[in-house]
């Protein structure tokens, strides 16, 4: 029996990647941005790209905003993705001040950044970062993370972070010179990745190979 | 500081890899998906495709390359060549690319930029431009794969593209495309200084020297290889070893077996 994945379809996003890459793990995919489908997934993932604000509209136009916090809350496995993981937080500051899915209490920043020698780093931050286990992280076993090491490298794009309010949200960090960003975040069945599994080689492949098992 | 990225880039004509200097002069190197296969398990960070006749006949013939690539790579994939509209970009997207690198159809209508970088986020808008030195510090853009001239300067063209919602500018140089000869380090550099947003290399590498030269010099954010790998005259390994040996920061690989 293959594991049944819904990725979550609201008009926004590189689907086709997080598809091939859940189909890749061994999942069967379902496209949807139907709430009943939402309501019926075994697991369920949250894709994302582009800016806050369309991405709720995007949701909230569909009248997926309450399926989806009523799915989180049946302790179910849910996976929010870049933008979809930020989305998974109560506020974003991306150009205003804009309510997200309060699934996990923080807020989304822009990044600021600098380099030892003061230099402002480019934003967005593009590219392969280290991930790190944040101090308040025992261990990744048992989670999305499990059998990733510390230092291996997954691939961010983006111009804002997530600030979780609990450090216990936090479960994986990347340095981008002096800015703590959140590359993953976790409370309770609801995991959210800032960077790209989908794009991130055979460390990303783990992770949802990881999540397909959950 | 971030690791600079390795891009394997792949100029693609009808149905094949091809490899040309100066962007003419073209050889057909073999099937762009056997390479970029290789590329990836290599470990390149990301892949670029070119569709480098495209915008002579006004169509991409990408997309089927892309989507079969996107089915079985899980690195980021940059597609550029005949990308006219935000509807083309957005079919690109939806075969499995990441982002869309625009030159000739940006030099036409500059607003596409900020059309594409609203209607998807800035960080798939590559603002693709081809170089040719003009004189001391100066450099034209061109389009038509280095054949037609603007009368636009490269920096400010550059600096236009970041203010107009460019996310990366891909910076080819005509001069060295294909040569060996090493990269234009000044051309580089100056649009470095000029904009906020990563600068990706592009032709002329023949050396690790090469690398190391406008990594620290040009302060590029990435570069972008074709004929040394396409040739086998290097792979990504080397490319990143030599690169770390340098003091250049580069991803730090696994090789790990798939889960």
């Amino acid at each position: 029996m293959t594991a049944a994945v819904t990725v979550i379809d609201y008009g926004i996003g590189n689907i086709f990647s997080v598809t091939r890459a859940l189909e890749h793990c061994g999942a069967t995919v379902l496209l949807s941005g139907r709430p009943e489908d939402i309501l019926a997934a075994p697991r369920l993932v949250l894709p994302g790209v582009g800016a806050f604000a369309n991405g709720m509209e995007g949701l909230r136009s569909r009248g997926l905003v309450e399926p989806i916090r009523r799915y989180a809350a049946s302790g179910r496995p849910l996976l929010g993705i870049c933008l979809g993981m930020q989305m998974l937080f109560a506020r974003s500051l991306e150009f205003g001040d804009h309510e997200g899915l309060a699934l996990i209490p923080g807020i989304i920043a822009p990044i600021v950044a600098k380099a030892p020698d003061g230099a402002a780093l480019k934003v967005p931050h593009i590219g392969w970062t280290p991930l790190e286990r944040p101090p308040g992280c025992a261990t990744w076993d048992a989670t999305l993370l499990a059998g990733v090491r510390e230092g291996e490298n997954c691939y961010f794009v983006h111009s804002f972070t997530a600030v979780p309010e609990r450090e216990s949200s936090r479960l994986a960090d990347a340095c981008y010179g002096d800015c703590r960003i959140s590359a993953a975040v976790r409370e309770g069945n609801v995991w959210g990745c800032q960077f790209h599994p989908e794009k991130s080689g055979e460390t990303g492949l783990r992770m949802v190979a990881n999540f397909v098992r959950m | 500081m971030a690791n600079v990225r390795l891009i394997a880039r792949l100029d693609i004509k009808g149905p094949n890899l091809i490899k040309g200097i100066h962007l003419e002069g073209l050889r057909v190197i073999g099937d762009p998906q056997e390479h970029a296969r290789r590329y990836y398990e290599q470990g390149a960070d990301e892949l670029l495709y070119i569709d480098i006749v495209a915008s002579l006949y006004g169509r991409n013939s990408l997309r089927d390359i892309v989507s079969r690539a996107a089915r079985d790579i899980f690195i980021p994939l940059t597609v550029g060549g005949g990308v006219r509209s935000v509807d083309d970009v957005r079919d690109l997207l939806r075969a499995g690319a990441d982002k869309v690198a625009i030159n000739t159809a940006a030099v036409n209508r500059p607003e596409l930029v900020t059309e594409v970088s609203r209607a998807f986020g800035s960080q798939c808008m590559v603002l693709s431009i081809e170089a040719k030195k003009i004189g001391e510090g100066r450099w034209e853009v061109f389009t038509d794969n280095g054949r037609e001239r603007t009368g636009k300067d490269v920096v400010e063209w550059a600096r236009r593209g970041w203010e107009l919602g460019a996310g990366e500018i891909l910076l080819t140089s005509v001069d060295r495309e294909g040569t060996r000869k090493g990269f234009d380090v000044e051309l580089v550099e100056a649009v470095t200084r000029a904009c906020a947003i990563p600068v990706i290399a592009s032709g002329g590498m023949g050396t690790l020297e090469h690398v190391e030269e406008v990594c620290k010099r040009g302060r590029a954010d990435a570069v972008a290889i074709a004929d040394a790998l396409h040739y086998k005259r290097m792979d990504i390994p080397q490319v990143r070893e030599g690169m770390r040996s340098r003091g250049i920061a580069v991803r730090r690989l696994e090789g790990r077996p798939a889960p």
